[in-house]
């Protein structure tokens, strides 16, 4: 486990470092939150009615930004033949990364969305539910997003191909996400089911993400 | 280190007809070649004969076709894979431009499983002290590449899969490495490289790879000699 958090702890050092990640996703979600208001007009109820859904699918899209690097850094230096023949095995060091990956991009996102809230005329009592919701699911994004990111390293802009590889696995996130978010502001119940099965996924793609992942980079280095 | 160093005498490479396919192509052909502790081989060809393939292939890098390739010793008896027992030196230096130099040798001391206080002295050895406190991304391609060789001495390996290990370094700088080299040797480490140039160690046998044509695999069995240089 040694190796584990060196590793994550180095990537978290870089990301800090580097910056352009978190900037540039922070920048983007809150651009295209912004121009929402302007597309549909200034109507607060109908802003409110939408918020949910334009906070999650605008996080998606702002996390999917960085995933392109997620291994393509370590691939061009040459870290990454090292990190697979180290006695960290592959599947924990992608599993480290992807950890990585979600505390400096979901991380930041989620803690950024209730601002964006404002915006959009959230109703306050829903912001608990928002910043626990998106908490429970953005891992799901960075580790399922680790498997397209693994699997378009080699390819010229891969980034729009990880977009298409990637975001219908998102769909089950994202309907569990809205559904948890709505069950508790119309007070329908069915927020815990909703919440759990968010959970699950996310603990789901931890497990799996890493594992094909893996598999992936092997294919790839080879 | 010590009941390291006697543990490695015991410790011998193995490769047994290994064949090595890469895009529909065989580029190694029932290769076999041993290396016993404490011995240099140096791989030789031409352009494409196959020694990164090789060197790759020991690492663990590239999926083998067929055949075997077995480290013999305390490592393998510890349930290592061969991979793990290996430093694999590429054209690719493997340092993060945004940590320092004492950072990224820091990095690899600790993530392969070396003592952190042997940093210091391991770029010392190879005259990085000074640069320790700068970003690797300031640093010239000699300097990058003495920072990459520095991963050969932050965590002890028995073998040093080397290719083209001297590339951008000047002469001071090479013989830095030979001295590395050769201490590793007498401490009964194994070295496989591949080079064009001169490295500055007595390698104990040279490997000349030849370059397998499609119409010779059916009539030549093996495609090296091995001897004395």
């Amino acid at each position: 486990m040694n190796g584990f958090g060196v590793l994550l702890g180095r990537d978290l050092k870089l990301a800090v470092r580097e910056g352009g990640a978190i900037g540039t996703a922070l920048g983007f979600y809150l651009v295209v939150v912004a121009m929402l208001p302007l597309s549909v007009g200034p109507d607060l109820n109908l802003l409110t009615r939408i918020a949910a859904g334009i906070l999650w699918v605008a996080l998606l899209l702002s996390a999917l930004l960085s995933l392109p690097r997620l291994f393509e850094a370590d691939h061009e230096d040459g870290v990454l033949e090292v990190l697979a023949m180290a006695p960290l095995p592959l599947e924990a060091a992608a599993g480290a990364k992807s950890l990585a990956h979600w505390l400096s991009t979901g991380v930041p996102l989620t803690l950024m969305a209730p601002l964006l809230g404002l915006m959009l005329n959230l109703e306050l009592s829903a912001y608990p539910v928002l910043i626990a919701t998106m908490l429970v699911g953005t891992p799901a994004i960075s580790f399922i997003g680790a498997i397209g990111a693994a699997l378009t390293l080699r390819s010229r802009r891969g980034g729009l191909l990880i977009a298409l590889l990637v975001l219908p696995l998102y769909i089950p996130t994202l309907i569990f996400g809205i559904s948890a978010m709505q069950a508790s502001a119309f007070g329908t119940g069915g927020f815990g089911p909703s919440f759990l099965i968010l959970a699950a996924i996310s603990l789901a793609s931890m497990v799996l993400g890493p594992l094909a992942a893996a598999a992936a980079l092997r294919m790839q280095i080879g | 280190m010590l009941s390291k160093s006697a543990a490695n005498l015991a410790m011998a490479l193995h490769i047994e007809n290994l064949t090595v396919a890469r895009g529909g192509r065989t580029i190694l052909a029932e290769l076999s070649l041993s290396a016993k502790a404490g011995e240099a081989v140096l791989l030789t060809g031409a352009n494409g004969a196959g020694k990164t393939t090789l060197l790759r292939a020991i690492a663990g890098l590239l999926p083998i076709a067929h055949g075997a390739i077995r480290l013999d010793g305390s490592a393998a008896e510890a349930g290592e894979g061969v991979a793990e027992s290996c430093h694999f030196v590429g054209h690719l230096n493997g340092i993060k431009p945004a940590l320092t130099v004492a950072e990224n040798a820091t990095f690899w001391a600790r993530y392969l499983g070396g003592p952190t206080d042997g940093v210091p002295s391991a770029l010392e050895q190879l005259r990085m002290a000074d640069l320790a406190p700068i970003q690797a991304a300031y640093l010239s391609a000699g300097q990058k590449r003495r920072l990459g060789l520095t991963r050969l001495l932050v965590a002890p390996r028995p073998v040093w899969l080397m290719d083209e290990p001297a590339v951008s370094l000047d002469v001071a700088s090479q013989e830095l490495l030979a001295d590395a080299v050769n201490r590793h040797l007498s401490r009964g480490g194994i070295v496989v490289a591949a080079t064009h140039q001169p490295l500055g160690f007595v390698p104990s046998r040279e490997h000349r790879l030849g370059r397998f044509a499609v119409t010779e695999r059916l009539a030549s069995s093996t495609i090296g000699e091995e001897g004395a240089p």
